[in-house]
């Protein structure tokens, strides 16, 4: 076993390899699955609002997806990535104007009254579609769901709407709701907005701010013997350092979302008994990018924008600041979408004499001071990563004469300087790619249409022609047809740098080698845990 | 006692003012910054479309003006309505209770530890002032007292929890453990003893150096003159002369104290996460949940002033001289 784990950690810290989609799920080593146990978690944010089905975050669904269950969930050998959930199977019609899904029999709400598709036509058209950050857009055609009988839900759309968008997004914007529960209420209020009421293998027991939450045994699950483990307690240290002694205390037995910051996962891996995972986060990867300020004379100009991308060097980010977690990104969809990604699209090559070149090209002369122009530069706070890329900029630009002033603002500041008042030249993101670039990646560089929204393109930039491409593939039904949009989409934004993409990250798990089954799907942390275990 | 009762009194009424600049700086400040709470929501929660942003402004109450929401919330305080914390989603009251008693847990013992063995020690170091007892008693302390509290914190988690696992590392208690009565006491203590010796480890020195210097300072009275001419004994003269005398300045740091309470819980809190209301000022600084921060301040204000009284008080029985000049003025 430790041998295992000494050839997986070298393996790790050599390259990126473990990244790809070709994920190892962790065997079990021909061990049984032991029933009962506590498995105890670290958490390191309180969601105001637990709901999944309202807002589909990770810190969300870290904590719910084990109470409430989508219609499907990712899976790393499943048809189209997907195993199913609620629904048992799923299909689109040709003029993409409807979708039927077939719901699970004999399942149960953890109050003891029936799932039916009435609850699915519910949670459609009044809470994804009306209230979720992202079902507002996934859903926007959506106009009635029919229920011909308690086990078919078919989703009616105004619009021709691409059912590859619609599967894609299953396993994040499809949280099923109670309809007993929420009918004729004020839903964004629903008290079980706090204390979940679903039908995954966990019930929602006891939340006590700042310290847990607990969920425990859910005795009538669908899955046949599941789920193995009596109760998962998630501990609150919001600490930094808190996870890495609490892993090596045995106070608790795992900690994902890279809680245990990389810095510390040399040291941690080496610990008996504690194992650095790195997968289990295909389905939910981080881009990190540099957002521009089209507003700003100098980065209107082409020449400018790629001449900073030829100033990066991503194998420097990927190395010095992810400690080689990551990998160096080659455009603004990520490599661990291979249905969609385009390898074909123009690379900037890190060179500063190029950059040099392009920026006197460009009329920006160095000054006397050896600096052609002064540039703001707002890093998002939300990662220790996206903070020392930040820093990394700074230097990587002086080297070409473009001096960055570095504004540090906590999320609230950020969020309002770079969205709201857009008060900045250049900055720091960490969008996320949710399987589909339709739900939360287009937005990026399409026109904007409105001010304050996050992760959106906020720095001004319209292109018509990259609209257009956008725009199409949202009613576009045929697959092929689809995808080849999105390649068309990829080139024009790698041509025109509306942002620049420079590395892509998953996060990372630390756990006990005592938990098992862990890492076993593409969105683990943020899956229902039906499966794992721990040894007694 | 009715010299005590009229000082009561004129404190209390004295207080309001003070409440009302603290909690309308609290509320500018706050507005100073950056970035609403509906920002800090959807910084957290990740995406979203312009309709969300407007309605999440009209629930929230933001879309009014400053000086709107300001009134509307003294208005309500004059009530003693606190109000719904936007952040948490519950009412502030509610919350605040909650994690108090954690605080005063937490701060209460590492203050008393802090006072009573710093007060001793300073006794020890300033009977011979100058000896290498003092010298040595001196350094140790001004050497703890330049820790940073956290990486003090940390460094006791790594040796008493995570190497020798005597004891447990973080938190109030044990999580769901269902232990009741002396068992869930006995949990308790044993989950304080590092957040509170981290604390306490600090502040002693401010102790000692104090009860030291008012010790030094009496050796060069007359009436200690007095006491060695009359020919008693060095011991008799410490603890009955110089230390009973050395003492009152303490007591009026112990009253300042009180004031540092949420501050120096702020660290110890993370580091130890322990749910209380250091940690919870801080989430809502960081949420811009100003209601709920104003909350925390209001019941954080009326705190002080009543530790503050009660030293006050204290001190009038400790030393006529004080009540009296108060109390005539």
């Amino acid at each position: 076993m430790s041998k295992f784990l000494v050839s997986r950690r070298t393996l790790l810290g050599a390259s990126a390899a473990l990244l790809a989609s070709t994920a190892l799920p962790r065997l079990a080593f021909g061990q049984d699955a032991v029933k009962g146990g506590r498995l105890i978690v670290a958490a390191d944010s309180e969601p105001r609002n637990l709901n999944p089905a309202i807002v589909a975050s990770n810190g969300v669904f870290f904590i719910s997806s084990k109470v409430i269950e989508p219609l499907a969930e990712a899976s790393f050998d499943g048809e189209n990535g997907l195993a199913p959930r609620l629904a048992t199977a799923w299909e689109g019609s040709a003029d993409g104007l409807s979708a039927t899904f077939t719901l699970r029999e004999g399942v149960t709400w953890h109050d003891g009254k029936p799932f039916t598709s009435e609850d699915v036509a519910f949670s459609a058209l009044q809470v994804w579609k009306p209230l979720q950050n992202l079902g507002r857009l996934v859903f926007a055609n959506l106009e009635s769901v029919d229920t011909p009988d308690p086990l078919t839900a078919i989703f009616r759309f105004s619009k021709p709407t691409p059912f590859q968008l619609i599967r894609n997004a299953l396993p994040a914007t499809t949280s099923v709701l109670p309809k007993h529960l929420y009918d004729g209420t004020d839903i964004a209020e629903n008290p079980a907005n706090a204390k979940l009421v679903g039908t995954g293998p966990f019930k929602f027991t006891e939340y006590k701010p700042g310290e847990y939450y607990l969920l425990s045994r859910n005795e009538t699950y669908w899955g046949e013997g599941e789920p193995n483990l009596d109760e998962i307690l998630y501990r609150v240290l919001p600490d930094r350092a808190a996870a890495a002694s609490a892993l090596e205390a045995e106070e608790i037995q795992l900690a994902a979302f890279s809680a245990v910051p990389l810095a510390d996962l040399e040291r941690i891996g080496k610990v008996e008994g504690i194992e650095v995972i790195a997968n289990g986060y295909e389905g939910l990867t981080y881009q990190l990018v540099v957002e521009i300020n089209h507003r700003t004379e100098q980065l209107a100009n082409l020449k400018v924008r790629q001449a900073i991308a030829h100033a990066i060097d991503k194998k420097f980010v990927v190395d010095t600041i992810f400690l080689g977690y990551a990998r160096a990104a080659t455009g603004i969809v990520p490599q661990n979408a291979p249905e969609f990604y385009d390898v074909s699209v123009p690379q900037y090559e890190f060179d500063v004499d190029k950059a040099n070149a392009l920026l006197d090209e460009a009329g920006y002369a160095r000054g006397a001071d050896g600096t052609r122009f002064t540039l703001r530069l707002l890093p998002a706070p939300y990662f220790n990563e996206t903070a020392q890329f930040g820093a990394y900029l700074r230097q990587a630009l002086a080297a070409v004469g473009i001096d960055a002033q570095i504004a540090n603002n906590d999320s609230a500041a950020h969020q309002q300087a770079v969205y709201t008042d857009h008060a900045f030249d250049i900055a720091v993101a960490p969008p996320v790619f949710r399987g589909d670039p339709a739900i939360s990646t287009t937005i990026l560089v399409r026109t904007a249409t409105a001010e304050g929204v996050p992760f959106s393109n906020q720095g001004g930039y319209s292109n018509p022609a990259v609209d257009k491409l956008i725009d199409e593939a949202l009613v576009t039904v045929d697959e092929k047809a689809r995808t080849s949009l999105y390649n068309q989409f990829q080139q024009a934004v790698a041509e025109d740098l509306p942002l620049i993409n420079v590395a892509e990250w998953g996060f990372i798990t630390v756990a006990r080698t005592s938990v098992h089954n862990v890492s076993n799907n593409p969105r683990w942390a943020v899956s229902n845990w039906a499966d794992t275990w721990i040894e007694s | 006692m009715q010299r005590s009762g009229k000082l009561v009194i004129r404190r209390l009424i004295g207080s309001i003012p003070v409440l009302l600049i603290v909690l309308v700086g609290t509320f500018f400040l706050l507005e100073l910054a950056s970035g609403d709470a509906v920002d800090a929501y959807l910084a957290s929660s990740g995406g979203g479309d312009a309709g969300l942003v407007q309605t999440l402004r009209a629930d929230w109450g933001l879309d009014q003006s400053p000086l709107t929401r300001l009134g509307l919330y003294l208005w309500n305080i004059a009530h003693l309505d606190f109000g719904h914390s936007v952040l948490l989603n519950r009412p502030i009251l509610d919350v605040v209770l909650e994690r108090l008693p954690n605080t005063l847990l937490l701060m209460g013992s590492a203050v008393a530890l802090s006072f009573g063995i710093g007060s001793l020690l300073g006794i020890v170091a300033g009977s011979r002032p100058g000896s290498v007892r003092d010298r040595l008693l001196s350094i140790g302390s001004l050497a703890l007292y330049a820790v940073p509290s956290f990486w003090l914190g940390l460094v006791l988690v790594v040796v008493f929890s995570v190497q020798l696992r005597w004891l447990p590392l973080s938190g109030i208690e044990t999580l769901a453990s269902g232990k009741a009565g002396f068992d869930r006491a006995w949990d308790i203590l044993r989950h304080l003893v590092l957040p509170v010796g981290a604390l306490a480890l600090i502040y002693l020195a401010l102790y000692l150096r104090l009860m030291r210097t008012g010790m030094v300072e009496v050796w060069r009275q007359d009436f200690v003159l007095a006491a060695r001419a009359k020919g008693l004994s060095r011991h008799r003269i410490v603890w009955r002369h110089v230390a009973r005398n050395a003492l009152l300045p303490l007591i009026t740091m112990l009253g300042l104290q009180s004031a540092t309470m949420l501050g120096g819980s702020v660290v110890i809190e993370s580091v130890f996460s322990i749910p209380g209301l250091g940690r919870l000022a801080q989430e809502a600084v960081s949420g811009r949940d100003t209601p709920l921060l104003m909350g925390i301040i209001v019941i954080s204000a009326m705190l002080v002033i009543v530790t503050n009284l009660i030293v006050d008080v204290v001190y009038a029985m400790l030393d006529p001289r004080v009540g009296a000049s108060e109390a005539s003025a």
